[in-house]
């Protein structure tokens, strides 16, 4: 098949952008994303110009390195789908597309495609752990986890930090990210002690580097890990709960 | 080709005493640093995978001031991420007949026999308190609906060892290894160095003073200093070009550890996992991996005439040849890899491929969807099959699936001795990245507990032994002539890259290597094979010193700049492999020569004459490595041609 690309080109930070188009002729319906952008990347570095700059590793859905928007969409058409496990199938032949980085406040474009999402490293270390050190840990099946409790927590910690959610959102929030790391913790025994300090400086960190959220839900849609919205309501109710400062004090809800 | 006479036999430094006491016995006596003086200590750790992160994040807890390195843009990002099956420990919940000294004995034997006892036991010691560990931090392991942990089965075992956390426990284990390193982070412990490359080890007087690196984003050149460096850089599978591995996984961290004298160790030990999704087309980029937990429920078969092309649902029981059961009954689909991906490759060979390119074999789970129903195969694959699907347009509940072996994990790596501690002293090599424990093939499961287990257990409690010596020595500084002799070549080697101005892309002569790599040191070796690689090797690298184009400047993100240096490392690790695989006149695990065959077609070890590790040293540019030996004494697992029937 044949697609027409427009694609977001930028030298660094400090510089203006804009798109440029290049013919992607031939290309196997077969192809993923990222080798069709290969190819064209190839063929571009033997033109002599250089080669389109775009994060990928895994390739497999799962590190949360890649991510553009594709005609507007984070990860493009395809839901619960990250960039690198899309298949030019999913386009049609004579189809342009267009491929820009996550636009967002709290994220710099690097160069053409690549962002700068060093906050959601901020908002983990401001709290989104368990304080064990090694060696300290008790036999694994002391603490029993119901296991509709260690589902949930699962289905919000299967989050790769791709960021989707952000580039989403119109105010360009951190919510979901963050309330999936929230109740990932909070939902297992073992996150209990730091429940609510951990809420409180997530949140407070969040808030710092990202827009507000207004429960548009474009995030949940835009997730390649489908992570739902319900862990927003959760972290909600507890950074509610932490103000009353006995929660924080027994760590803990009754 | 070796030159015998400057061969040295390698001490491995191995404790005394019966291998069940080996480990708490060293621990007693070696040198400790004490808690008030660690942060008199600096400490580099590049790599923040589970065994980057794991010591980075332990050391830093124990009071040394650390600074870890990553090239991703998150220490979240690591390659262990991908890890889907899970990891194996000796807890024995199952009550299955499984023991610490079971997991020691499959691990050997799976290894054929060419890794060393006393690392092997430590591993399987604290295997059990990685388990207790992680779930502690936090790692939503599988769970009974009584709320214990469950378990499944793994390739070359029969007991059910490996726990699991859905399809992704590599991701699980890294995000609690990444969440311990970034609450250091915040407690100042440890600083992080993100989209920041390795590309130099710097020595002084014979040890391991610092290293240099690149700043991906601004290309500025850099030196940091440290009383120890530690390497867990992980594996260098994708010598091969096509490989399980993420696409940025490369060998350049160890390589340019092994040019300034750290001894590489059994370099063409590699391993071909047997499920991954066939190659599709010209273009693909990387080989996407079937969990190997899929072996546990699916049955392995292709039709039992060459060229059958019927599709498979129309090929009845009596046309189908299930060969695996077949050959290995006592373990049917679940022998180790290195014997599952032969055997693939057999039928491949013999005409039974199956697919649209003839090249790979079926993987079925319709008995299994017959007896334990959709939605319990749903529970427990769900996201493999979701993966299997999205690649292929096919529907393994219906079809089964295709698979067939590919690059996936590297054995060899730097050699280290009992405190992980390479050749240099003061350069420490852990998880892949290292040797390991793994000897020719590792068995499923265990990769991701021997990095824990480097990470959080061994190289905290090894260390001290060799900083003891150098309490209230100052790091070198950074303007030592070493650090600027060091730093100017590489400012040297990246204009030589921009200014080639050749033809032909970075990617144009990683293929290239790729193929002749999978083709002579792949999934069989021939002397034949091995010496022509060499010399098309060498053809390779002539023409992209001579003919490589990268375009750009070395002061932005350039990504073709990258790869051409790992690419450029890769041309001579390649050479380094196949040097290892024609000079060892064996076959033994993922090594295998098909002049050394049993009568059955088995791998057949030379226990006489190949019980050693070879371990390479770098003498030069024009000058042949040399092979050293560190001897292999098997006093708990007695030698035994493995077999799996
Ligand atoms: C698809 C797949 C599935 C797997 N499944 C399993 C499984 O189920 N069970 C199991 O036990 N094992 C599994 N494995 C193997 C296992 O995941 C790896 O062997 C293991 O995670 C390696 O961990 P590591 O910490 O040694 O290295 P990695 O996780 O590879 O980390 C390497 C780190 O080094 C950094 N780095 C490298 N070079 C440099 C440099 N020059 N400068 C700066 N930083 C550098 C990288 O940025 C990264 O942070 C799987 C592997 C693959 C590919
Ligand atoms: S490259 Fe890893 S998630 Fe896309």
């Amino acid at each position: 098949m044949d697609v027409t690309l427009r694609v977001w080109r930028q030298p660094d930070s400090a510089s203006e952008g804009g798109f440029a188009t290049y013919e992607a002729k031939g290309v196997s319906e077969d192809a993923s994303f990222f080798e069709m952008l290969d190819m064209v990347n190839e063929r571009l570095n033997d033109s002599g110009e250089e080669p389109i700059a775009f994060d990928s590793d895994c390739r497999e859905g799962i590190c949360g390195t890649c991510g553009v928007m594709i005609d507007g969409h984070p990860h493009g058409p395809q839901r619960g789908t990250a960039t690198c496990q899309l298949h030019m199938r999913k386009f049609k032949d004579g189809d342009t597309i267009v491929i820009e980085p996550w636009r967002a406040e709290a994220f710099r474009v690097v160069r053409d495609l690549v962002v700068d999402r060093s906050p959601f490293d901020k908002i983990i270390q401001a709290g989104g752990y368990i304080s064990v050190n090694v060696g300290a840990a008790q036999d694994a099946n002391e603490t029993l986890i119901p296991r509709p409790a260690a589902e949930a927590s699962m289905d919000a910690a299967a989050c790769i930090g791709c960021a989707a959610c952000v580039a989403a959102c119109p105010n360009g929030a951190a919510n979901l990210f963050t309330a999936a790391k929230i109740a990932h913790l909070g939902l297992l025994p073992q996150g209990q002690p730091e429940r609510y300090l951990r809420t409180v400086a997530m949140v407070e960190t969040m808030e710092d580097y990202f827009g507000s959220c207004r429960n548009y839900g474009e995030c949940e849609t835009a997730c390649p890990k489908s992570i739902s919205i319900d862990v927003i309501a959760w972290m909600n109710r507890d950074y509610v709960a932490a103000q009353w400062k006995n929660f924080r004090k027994q760590g803990q809800q009754v | 080709m070796t030159t015998e006479h400057n061969a040295r036999v390698l001490d491995a430094k191995i404790p005394d005493g019966p291998i069940q006491e080996k480990w708490d016995k060293y621990r007693f006596d070696t040198k400790l640093v004490n808690p008030s003086n660690r942060r008199k200590y600096d400490i580099i750790v590049v790599g923040t995978g589970l065994a980057g992160a794991g010591a980075a994040a332990t050391l830093g807890e124990q009071g040394y001031n650390v600074k870890a390195f990553t090239y991703n843009d998150s220490s979240r990002r690591a390659h262990s991420i991908g890890a889907q099956g899970g990891i194996n420990a000796a807890k024995n919940y199952p009550n299955d007949n499984d023991s610490i000294f079971r997991l020691f004995y499959d691990t050997v034997k799976g290894g054929d026999y060419r890794s060393r006892e006393a690392n092997v036991y430590r591993l399987a010691q604290v295997s059990n308190e990685i388990i207790d560990q992680t779930v502690a931090q936090g790692a939503p392991y599988a769970r009974e609906y009584g709320g214990l942990l469950d378990n499944r089965s793994f390739g070359g075992a029969q007991v059910s060892r490996t726990f699991y956390a859905r399809g992704q426990t590599g991701q699980q284990l890294l995000l609690t290894a990444y969440q311990a390193l970034a609450r250091q982070v915040a407690a100042g412990t440890v600083e992080l160095f993100t989209r920041t490359e390795m590309l130099d080890v710097v020595v002084k007087d014979g040890r391991a003073v610092g290293i240099v690196t690149r700043d991906l984003i601004t290309g500025e050149i850099g030196s940091h200093s440290a009383h120890a460096v530690v390497l867990a850089t992980g594996g260098y599978s994708n010598v091969y070009f096509l490989s399980t591995n993420a696409m940025n996984c490369n060998g350049t961290a160890i390589w340019r550890a092994y040019r300034k004298g750290a001894l590489f160790a059994s370099p063409s030990f590699t391993q071909i996992h047997p499920t991954c999704i066939p190659v599709g087309d010209e273009f693909q980029s990387k080989l996407v991996l079937m969990s190997e937990s899929l072996r546990n429920d699916g049955r392995i078969w292709v039709p039992k005439e060459a060229g059958d092309d019927r599709p498979p649902n129309d090929i009845p029981e009596e046309g189908r040849d299930y060969y695996l059961e077949r050959m290995y009954p006592a373990f049917g689909n679940l022998v180790p890899r290195d014997v599952a991906s032969r055997a693939a490759m057999r039928m491949v060979q013999s005409g039974h491929g199956v697919g649209p390119l003839k090249n790979g074999v079926y993987l079925d789970f319709a008995d299994a969807i017959g007896r334990l129903g959709r939605k319990t195969i749903e529970d427990r694959y769900g996201n493999l099959f979701e993966m299997y699907e999205r690649i292929t347009d096919e529907n393994p509940y219906e079809v089964p699936m295709r698979i067939y072996p590919a690059p996936h994990y590297t054995m060899g790596g730097l050699w280290v001795d009992y405190n992980l501690e390479t050749t240099i002293p003061g350069l420490f090599a852990a998880g892949e990245a290292n040797f390991s424990d793994h000897g020719a093939n590792r068995l499923g499961a265990s990769a991701l507990m021997q990095g824990l287990a480097d990470g959080y257990f061994v190289l905290p409690a090894t260390i001290s032994s060799y900083l003891a010596n150098w309490l209230n020595v100052p790091p070198v500084p950074t303007d030592d002539p070493e650090f600027v002799e060091a730093e100017q070549e590489l400012k040297d080697r990246i204009d030589k890259f921009l200014s080639i101005n050749g033809t032909h892309t970075v990617d144009y002569f990683h293929r290239k290597l790729g193929k002749v790599m999978i083709d002579e040191c792949g999934m069989s070796r021939s002397r034949e094979g091995l010496e022509k690689a060499l010399e098309q090797i060498a053809e390779i690298k002539r023409d992209f010193w001579s003919d490589l184009r990268v375009l750009g400047t070395a002061e932005s993100l350039n990504q073709s700049l990258e790869r051409a240096g790992r690419v450029a490392d890769f041309l001579e690790l390649g050479e380094l492999m196949v040097r290892d695989a024609l000079d060892r006149e064996e076959s033994c695990g993922g090594h295998f020569r098909v002049e050394h065959v049993t009568d059955e077609g088995e791998a057949k070890r030379d226990d006489e004459n190949f019980a050693f590790v070879s371990a390479w040293e770098w003498t030069g540019e024009d000058s042949p490595p040399i092979r050293h030996k560190e001897p292999l004494e098997f006093e708990y697992v007695p030698l035994s041609q493995r077999s799996y029937k």
